[in-house]
């Protein structure tokens, strides 16, 4: 995937960022490509959303340096992140649920038909629209006039992505989509998640979920305590093997070593 | 159309939409029903005393549309996320500001209402730019300006005039073209109805508009539904707030001058508890007191059912201070009823 003759579409080079005396990142260097899943791993305070804020235009790092296509750029709002062409979707925010799936689509770049002050909200265009954009990644919805509190999770989350690829997106970054998704819901997201991948989008996938980052993952990116462990290829890492990783290993080990004591100890006083 | 990836399940999703759950999607629907029943129960009540007369429609139509016209801002308002409870105590400052200049200062009476226009703007500018600039919820912010407003409306008036009643407006120059405008009155059969009535299904109409069919309707869903979520996608929060905010002051400003120019003067009390009714009007309307959901045309059925209920107890006979118990029911009923819809039609959609 990450053949040098490519220019990345995202590039982190000696990232740090520093809250006061807290170390939240320290010396991050990524790159994202075109038509790539980056899976970013890491257990609760590892740094996964400090990082993903850096993408997105809401903090600035405090040491090291940004590249979109090849070009350094500082990003100074949301605004500016989204006019380059990346988009974030939040796993709480990507939808207002009482607001239709279309309007929610459109809202902030609504689609006029008109001129001056009597532009008005082109709503067959929006819906027709809405249908079409959903249907190619595979979602039938029933109505685009429906509110968006009637959809499941998963769907939520496919909307929002779909959203971000109409308009334009190139890289696309995902907080947690699959957290609060049941098995099923959560395969659904994992699809567009593909179907983005094969429409050429750079995506990366924050998650600390192994089992779902596995199967849709090209790289994987581990971090831990704000520092990279590493970024591996799936040829270079087996599940197993991320999964010690992720949560470290020896921690891990040493706990399942206490667990056995409790049990042992609760069976000696039985 | 392109092809679907799945099999045209088409009728087995479908169907499960009636035609009665779509209705009840509505938010609208609660009032317009709720207009139905309390219109048959005063025709069956007081129907032989006038209330079916075109005279008993052209009063209940007139207190309908004077709390309409405020309702149908502060619905909006309400859908974008916030509350005004200022807006009475703007429709005394406005109306006092008129008289005051027209008949104390001898302004013309053009002048006086432009004036008041400003006034009004700069009043409902504030009350955004505080709630947005602090973060305080509009509750505590229009609360504050409820006291404040009214307060320096009776503190000006009596400092200036010594008095807190100021009349002879129709002195004023002006004042023919200005009563023909604000208070006409048209006569059909031997009924007058009042020219209110006519600014109040024009406001609605252009607040339903404004709702359904523009960008800026839009971003009112957006910002009562999710503030954060608005910004994110860029939508300009701070300024649809307080655009929304200088709205209700505006209608609380044209209120403000049909009152002002049909009673020939103004009183520093004018539109005491008027905040409430409006947010009553609202509520029945279907609006959610939470932002993100409702409707204008809902707000005025939420109006027309008031003023129905307020006029149809005196056609009844019925002392009129039994009319606040009503209404004070008739907003419990609402709530539950708009509860109950929103989450049966959300359920069988799902």
């Amino acid at each position: 995937m990450s053949d040098n003759g490519r220019t990345p579409l995202l590039e982190l080079r000696n990232a740090s960022k520093y809250f006061g005396n807290i170390i939240a990142l320290k010396d991050i260097n990524l790159k994202l490509y075109d038509s790539e899943v980056l899976c970013l791993l890491g257990d609760n305070g590892a740094g996964k959303s400090t990082l993903i804020k850096i993408f997105a235009g809401v903090h600035q790092q405090s040491e090291g340096q940004l590249f979109v296509e090849g070009e350094e750029v500082r990003f100074n709002s949301p605004r500016d992140a989204l006019d380059r062409g990346i988009a974030t979707v939040y796993q709480d925010l990507a939808m207002i649920p009482l607001m239709s799936i279309s309007r929610n689509f459109f809202l902030g770049s609504e689609p006029t038909l008109g001129w001056g002050p009597f532009k008005r909200f082109d709503h067959r265009f929006a819906n027709r629209t809405v249908k079409e954009e959903l249907l190619k990644m595979g979602i039938d919805i029933r109505d685009p006039a429906q509110p968006v509190g009637t959809l499941s999770g998963g769907e939520r989350q496919s909307v929002a992505i779909a959203r971000a690829v109409y308009f334009g997106a190139k890289v696309l970054i995902l907080d947690e989509p699959t957290a609060a998704l049941g098995v099923k819901q959560a395969g659904v997201v994992l699809r567009y998640i593909a179907q983005a991948r094969a429409r050429g989008l750079g995506v990366i996938f924050i998650t600390h979920n192994p089992h779902h980052a596995y199967p849709v993952g090209d790289r994987f990116t581990i971090l831990q305590r704000g520092r990279q462990l590493g970024t591996w290829t799936k040829e270079e890492l087996s599940r197993e093997e991320m999964i010690a990783m992720m949560s470290g290993g020896a921690e891990l080990e040493q706990l399942s070593h206490e667990l056995q004591q409790v049990g042992n100890s609760a069976a000696a006083g039985a | 159309m392109t092809v679907t990836t799945a099999p045209p399940s088409q009728d087995e999703r479908l169907v499960q939409r009636s035609f009665l759950t779509q209705l009840l999607n509505r938010p609208e629907l609660g009032a317009v029903a709720g207009t139905v029943v309390v219109w048959i129960f005063f025709v069956i009540v007081a129907g032989n005393r006038g209330f079916l007369s075109l005279k008993g429609a052209a009063t209940y139509l007139e207190v309908a549309a004077e709390l309409g016209i405020l309702a149908v801002a502060v619905a909006l308002l309400m859908i974008g996320g916030e509350f005004d409870l200022s807006i009475g105590s703007i429709v005394g400052a406005v109306g006092m500001t008129i008289t005051v200049l027209a008949v104390h200062f001898g302004w013309p009476l053009w002048l006086a209402i432009f004036a008041s226009l400003i006034l009004a703007m700069a009043v409902g500018y504030f009350n955004g730019w505080m709630v947005m600039r602090t973060g305080l919820p509009s509750f505590i912010i229009t609360l504050g300006t409820l006291f404040i407003f009214r307060g320096a409306t009776i503190g000006i008036t009596r400092a200036l005039t010594g008095r807190t009643q100021l009349g002879h407006l129709d002195d004023a120059v002006g004042y023919p073209l200005a009563k023909t405008i604000f208070a006409h009155d048209f006569v059909i059969g031997n009924a007058k109805f009042a020219i209110s009535i006519f600014w109040w299904i024009g406001i609605v109409l252009l607040g339903a508009y404004i709702l359904r069919q523009t960008q800026f309707g839009n971003w009112i869903f957006g910002v009562g539904g999710s503030q954060v979520a608005a910004r994110q996608v860029g939508v300009p929060v701070r300024r649809v707030k307080i655009i929304l905010f200088m709205m209700t002051a505006g209608a609380a400003w044209l209120l403000a001058t049909i009152q002002a120019v049909n009673f020939t003067g103004s009183d520093t009390l004018r539109g005491t508890g008027s905040e409430f009714e409006a947010i009553i009007a609202a509520v029945i309307g279907g609006n959610l007191l939470t932002g993100g959901y409702g409707s204008v045309i809902g707000a005025a059925f939420g109006a027309l059912i008031f003023g129905i209920v307020k006029q149809g107890i005196v056609f009844a006979g019925v002392d009129a201070d039994w009319f606040q118990v009503f209404m004070g029911f008739m907003l419990l009923i609402a709530v539950l009823i708009n509860n109950f819809i929103r989450q049966k039609a959300a359920e069988t959609r799902r």
